[in-house]
């Protein structure tokens, strides 16, 4: 079953008389519990393709299917909605909500979901050990690393059990081997708890942890291919 | 549910503190001002009409139809004794008294001015006016005088009189006769207003009924109530006493507003200049407001597109900013209040000096300490005034959110 549908997705950016195409017609399917890296030069399109999966963003033509249901022609509330309940997001950086604490920013989706708060309280502690942070549930933001910054992103991505995980050069601000030791753990989250995630790079070490390698070049798919990490 | 929202914007409204406070304390000090500034204007008000009232005019008088406007000497009460049994019969009412006033020339050994002679009556006068204490050489009427008079104070400095000396007085008596008459001065008095010291002399009530062929009639029955709030329901008795024992009686009441009408005039500009002042304090916080809020949203464009990005819906993210500007204000017009309410308070019990108070004010004989008084009305209109507009001022950044697209806010860092 296909989780996400991408058909003949294209998408120009215009600055003033300046046109930049930065994806030229892509067409994409990703099966449920698949571990996806879209892999291409920087300027290739792999955030601009993200956003459009992610409703974050508009495409001009094609269309696009997150878990049956089609995007394109969603208003901001919809897209809102749909984000909130299917989908999950991991920046670069700056992920966070500095006034909460890393057990408030996790709570906060489900906040938002309307979970009640004995229940919400249980499933943030338990996803926080998960991703390996038991004992830091109360430090904010600036009080932890940049990589126990990304498994809280990626503990609130994952915590409402969405339909994929999407996450854009997750670990480009991080030096490589805590870089390593994020994907790890993201590689045990979408085994354990199958979710789907699909993640941007352009990092050789990422690009082998992948069990499907999509390479986009000049916003077109140049390579997709499936590998045995 | 909506204690972590609560957290969030407690903690974002802190996470300036410096900006924050410069705001909270605008605000504050918007709402002090408003509050002891209301209740300075509104206590004043009392305090002069309370004086203005007691120097001569009293809270109510009655006349006959016509008096106040033509000062026509024919125009009199004629019973002047029924309607005081009247008015000893109404609780509300403090004290009355009688007097009759007529134009007349006076002329001392040098100069001769033309002036309102006044017949009152010593005692109830001494219990109405401020008359009596208001005597700064010689001494006051008594029961038994008959040719003697008290003189205002630049009236007497005209005239170029003291006490003991003789004065002229012709006019024109109630039947068209001349009223002629030789006085002697008892006693000069400074009521506080100019305009009243230099133009009036007071003599005994039935000498003036004699000399101006009155028999026992006068021209007005002058009645003080317990407090101000008394006025409208004393002279509502009276008007209706009057009305259903005659109603052809031709006598009227009119309270303090119509008999000083440049009083009230007087209140209604000082109240509108200060509504003025106030309304562009307030806007000044208001564009403080705007600008701390405007920095803030703009500050945090990216956070903004993380929260949008997780699934929160415009309106959400609107009703947590509204939420921060609304902890951030309330916090300042509760401080500011309760210090405004504080401020006003201690100088409601000790009094505040004014000193360069301005003429039109002495004119009503403001006293020179004037006691603001807190109401509910002094301490609520400013700082609801500031938490409405503080609350409009606040929609415009939260809205402006409503158009922030989430891949724009993140894009931005
Ligand atoms: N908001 C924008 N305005 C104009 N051009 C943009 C904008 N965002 C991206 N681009 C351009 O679109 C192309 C694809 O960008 P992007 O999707 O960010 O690539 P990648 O994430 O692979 O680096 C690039 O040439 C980039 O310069
Ligand atoms: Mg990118």
């Amino acid at each position: 079953m296909n989780i996400v549908e991408c058909v003949n997705v294209t998408k120009t950016y215009r600055q003033g008389k300046m046109e930049v195409r930065a994806l030229g017609g892509v067409s994409l399917r990703i099966k449920k519990g698949g571990f996806v890296a879209l892999a291409g030069p920087s300027g290739s399109g792999k955030t601009t393709l993200l956003n459009i999966i992610g409703g974050l963003d508009a495409a001009d033509s094609g269309s696009v299917i997150v878990e049956g249901n089609v995007l394109d022609n969603m208003s901001q509330t919809e897209l809102a909605q749909l984000r909130l309940r299917k989908i999950g997001f991991v920046f670069q950086s700056y992920n966070l909500i500095p006034v909460l604490s890393a057990l408030e920013n996790v709570e906060f989706v489900m906040l938002l979901q309307g979970v009640p708060t004995k229940e919400r309280l249980d499933r943030a502690r338990t996803i926080l050990d998960d991703v390996g942070l038991e004992g830091l549930y109360d430090r904010r933001p600036a009080e932890l690393s940049g990589g126990q910054q990304q498994r809280v992103a990626v503990a609130r991505a994952i915590v409402s059990d969405p339909a994929i995980v999407l996450a854009d050069e997750p670990t480009a601000n991080l030096d490589s081997k805590t870089g390593r030791e994020l994907l790890e753990m993201m590689g045990e989250m979408n085994e354990q708890k199958s979710v789907t995630f699909i993640f941007s790079t352009h990092d050789k070490m990422v690009m082998d942890h992948a069990r499907r390698l999509v390479l986009i070049r000049d916003g077109l798919l140049a390579d997709d291919q499936d590998r045995d990490p | 549910m909506a204690s972590i929202d609560l957290k969030m914007a407690w903690r974002n409204v802190w996470r300036n503190p410096r900006r924050t406070m410069l705001t909270i304390c605008a605000i504050a000090f918007a709402c002090l001002l408003l509050v002891f500034m209301l209740s300075w204007q509104f206590g004043s008000y009392e305090t002069m009409i309370n004086s203005a009232v007691k120097i001569h005019t009293g809270h109510l008088q009655i006349q006959a139809e016509g008096y106040r406007d033509k000062n026509d000497i024919r125009l009199v009460v004629d019973d002047p004794a029924a309607i005081g049994r009247r008015l000893e019969a109404l609780p509300r009412v403090d004290t009355y008294t009688f007097r009759a006033d007529a134009f007349s020339l006076v002329s001392s050994k040098e100069r001769t001015y033309g002036v309102l002679v006044i017949g009152i009556d010593p005692e109830r006068e001494a219990r109405t006016s401020t008359l009596s204490r208001s005597l700064q050489e010689g001494r006051y009427l008594e029961a038994g005088d008959a040719d003697e008079a008290l003189v205002g104070k630049l009236l007497a400095k005209n005239l170029r009189i003291v006490p003991g000396d003789e004065l002229v007085l012709l006019g024109q008596g109630r039947d068209g006769s001349v009223a002629a008459t030789v006085v002697r001065v008892k006693g000069i008095y400074a009521s506080g207003q100019d305009d009243y010291d230099r133009s009036t002399i007071q003599i005994p009530l039935p000498y003036f009924q004699e000399v101006y062929a009155m028999g026992g009639s006068v021209h007005e029955v002058v009645v003080l109530g317990r407090t101000l709030k008394d006025v409208p329901v004393i002279k509502e008795a009276i008007s209706e006493g009057l009305k259903s024992e005659d109603p052809e009686s031709g006598l009227v009441v009119l309270d303090w507003m119509e008999l000083m009408p440049g009083l009230v005039e007087a209140i209604q500009i000082d109240l509108y200049s200060g509504f003025i002042f106030y309304f562009l304090l307030i806007v000044v916080v208001a564009f403080s407001i705007l600008n701390t809020f405007l920095m803030a949203i703009l500050e945090r464009k990216k956070e903004f597109g993380v929260i949008m990005a997780m699934g929160t819906t415009p309106g959400r993210l609107v009703r947590l900013l509204l939420l921060e500007s609304s902890a951030m204000t309330l916090v300042g017009i509760f401080i500011g209040t309760l210090a405004g309410i504080l401020v006003t308070w201690y100088y409601q019990v000790h009094g505040f000096h004014i000193s360069g108070a301005a003429d039109v004010l002495r004119q009503f004989g403001l006293p020179e300490r004037i006691h603001p008084r807190l109401s509910a009305a002094s301490i609520l209109i400013g700082p609801a005034a500031v938490l409405i507009i503080t609350g409009l001022t606040a929609l415009y950044p939260a809205l402006r959110v409503r158009r922030l697209r989430p891949v724009e806010a993140i894009a931005k860092g």
